[in-house]
């Protein structure tokens, strides 16, 4: 006889015990301790910390671990502490010329003030497994200390060497910056038409992959805005905060970001001079990828204030801002496994009547021939 | 129903009250405006958009310690999901939960309505995965806003008017639009067309939300919620040639269930709290004990 199902509690359970074994998977081999995460896996780390908007770089290698290496799901997991936790303030904005720089380049100057720093990077590594890390043997670890220091003065590539022309987009304080406070998309809702602050939190939280794409595709001609990358700096900045008791700004402590400033050729519309225009990109840790494109996806989502035709969709902005979030995107595609049997079975009715009438309106036509 | 312990690590029903101060804002707003979708900063909720975190967000917004809630996902309490949020909600807000419609003061759901009538003492709170009937005849927000504001319906009327021109009837199953109140489209989340008439004139406040949209709207008690139509094609609902194989039915939802490979299936109440009361009150269907139907006898 039939019996309706039951026991989902139960099964729920046996589920989660069952997953809790296979993200530990062989017993034999030692467990990962979360700290082997956050200095080897340093790069993962960054990437959940951004797209998680929760710089903490022990919780995100907690989730790493927990989410089996699965990043998007290491991001849900500190989007969802993160919305638990109450909000003291904002901090003061962060001064990247303030920067302990660990890399800075810049593709539009062969040598500038400041110099080229290559830091850590894998742009010439041949890519070549190596089979010494496998054995865990490892090769000599220590880096050269260059002789001279670092220059004191980094000066910014656009605001303080191309500015001089008047060649650069300037980028006065927005006036409606001045009527209200920087938006904060973790607290109100989008409402479209947006500004350039939502669209920067909303591009610096999205998913690295679906940035990647679209700007990609303003390179190949969709929205082409020929970039060059202005510059790129990562490095660790302080962060300041103004408690209101004290009334002056306090150092609460230091986070490593990658930033990256854009240049792009613009030919000049009715509302703008032939300029270099701009694109930004920010994230948590080191992240070149994801800033690049996220410059890129800036600069294509500039178009109304430039006066361009919006022909692409890196350019549309209810397109690329209600689709960047991940952690969105994939509950609501992933959610198609939950049970749909109510609407389904509205649909198995629907489709027996249609085929039912064509079979139907068939043979009377046959019937007629 | 089931008493619970509460986990004292999160406030009462895991969201803080900040939050649902704003969210009470937004149902105010929405109560005042029948249909109406209101903009909420909806948050990221400890399980993924799409399994309800609307509807949970609500909950959470309204439920107090005097509560007793359900949870039901195509009608029935047992379904994994339903499961899950109910155990939310028992460990976070220490509230007893029960199955019985009856006994319930808020009852959560994903794709149903309860076949017994609401009363004025019950909240129902839907998820809504996508809350703009409009959206899948006008992509952009920005649009599909002022289509509402102008109460420019003519598109949609198109579309249901097309249905009727291709296929003789309207080929829309479920999330069927409706208008509330003489005023605005509302999609009633993806319940079957069946469920659209419980909808006008419920005595319950019901309350939808939905997370990843990040939109409220609701229907206050005893409101006007009219299936969209035509006067010579008027709204029918879902008629079944079958009756519930376990407690004989003939007026309830029902979903079909696959016996064999064979092709054979039988019929069966989606709203288990529904049918397990029927069975216990003594009404069998085919399949539950009437004698003169067994599958033996049907082979």
């Amino acid at each position: 006889m039939y019996v309706a199902v039951k026991g989902g509690e139960r099964a729920i359970e046996n589920a989660h015990k069952l997953l809790a074994e296979y993200r530990r998977g062989d017993k034999d081999i030692p467990e990962l301790d979360i700290r082997q995460i956050e200095e080897q896996m340093s790069l993962a780390v960054s990437r959940v910390m951004t797209e998680g908007s929760l710089y903490d770089k022990e919780l995100a290698s907690l989730a790493i671990k927990q989410a089996r290496g699965d990043l998007i799901e290491a991001i849900f997991l500190m989007r969802a502490y993160r919305t638990t936790l109450p909000r003291f303030g904002y901090s003061v904005p962060i001064e990247t010329n303030n920067m302990q720089i660990s890399r800075r380049i810049s593709a539009t100057y062969k040598d500038l003030p400041g110099g080229q720093i290559l830091g850590p990077t894998f742009d010439y590594t041949h890519r070549l497994l190596d089979f010494t890390l496998a054995a865990n043997g490892e090769a000599s670890l220590s880096s050269h200390e260059a002789e001279t220091r670092l220059d004191k003065s980094m000066p910014r590539v656009l605001d303080d060497l191309l500015h001089h022309e008047g060649l650069i987009q300037p980028e006065p304080r927005p006036d409606y910056e001045e009527q209200q406070p920087v938006g904060d998309i973790t607290r109100e809702p989008m409402e479209y038409p947006t500004n350039r602050d939502i669209r920067l939190q909303n591009l610096a939280r999205g998913d690295e992959g679906f940035i990647l794409s679209l700007g990609y595709s303003t390179q190949r001609g969709y929205a082409r805005n020929h970039a060059f990358v202005g510059e790129i700096r990562y490095g660790e900045v302080a962060v300041e905060m103004v408690p209101e008791e004290l009334g002056f700004a306090i150092d609460i402590g230091d986070i490593e970001i990658t930033e990256c400033e854009n240049v792009n050729q613009f030919k000049g519309s009715k509302k703008a001079l032939p300029q270099f225009t701009r694109g930004y990109g920010l994230t948590f840790g080191q992240n070149e990828r994801k800033v690049i494109s996220m410059a890129l996806v800036d600069r294509a989502l500039r178009d109304k204030e430039l006066g361009e035709e919006i022909i692409a969709p890196a350019q549309d902005e209810e397109f690329v801002l209600s689709h960047s979030d991940n952690i969105e995107a994939t509950g609501f595609v992933e959610h198609i496994k939950l049970p749909h049997y109510v609407d389904f079975q509205s649909e198995l009715e629907l489709v027996r009547k249609m085929r039912r009438e064509a079979l139907q309106n068939q043979a009377a036509q046959e019937a007629a021939e | 129903m089931t008493e619970q312990q509460r986990v004292d690590s999160y406030n009462f029903a895991y969201l803080d009250e900040q939050t649902k101060r704003m969210i009470r804002r937004a149902l105010l707003k929405a109560v005042a405006i029948p249909g109406y979708q209101v903009p909420f900063a909806g948050r990221e909720m400890p399980m993924p958009y799409g399994w309800g975190t609307g509807g949970v967000q609500v909950t959470a917004a309204v439920i107090g310690p005097e509560d007793t809630l359900k949870v039901i996902d195509q009608g029935s309490d047992d379904t994994t999901n339903a499961v899950s949020i109910r155990n939310f909600f028992a460990k976070t807000a220490g509230v007893p939960t029960t199955d019985k419609t009856a006994d319930a003061t808020l009852i959560q759901t994903r794709h149903r309505i309860p076949e017994k009538d609401l009363r004025e003492d019950q909240i129902l709170i839907y998820q809504v995965p996508i809350p703009e009937p409009l959206r899948f005849l006008e992509p952009r927000e920005t649009e599909t806003r002022k289509m509402h504001a102008l109460e420019e319906y003519g598109l949609m009327h198109v579309k249901l008017y097309e249905d009727i021109a291709r296929h003789g009837h309207i080929a829309t199953t479920y999330a069927y639009p409706v208008l509330v109140n003489d005023r605005y489209v509302m999609d009633p989340s993806p319940i079957p067309k069946f469920d659209n008439p419980k909808m006008n004139e419920m005595a319950a406040l019901q309350l939808f939300g939905a997370g990843r949209e990040k939109r409220i709207y609701a229907l206050p008690p005893y409101t006007k919620v009219q299936s969209l139509d035509f006067e010579d094609h008027p709204f029918v609902t879902q008629e079944w040639e079958d009756i519930c194989g376990m407690c004989g039915a003939d007026n309830t939802f029902l979903d079909e269930v696959i016996l064999d490979d064979l092709g054979n299936r039988m019929f069966v109440c989606s709203d288990s709290d529904h049918c397990n009361e029927r069975q216990a009150a003594g009404h069998l269907g085919p399949l539950n004990g009437d004698a003169s139907y067994t599958p033996e006898a049907a082979e």
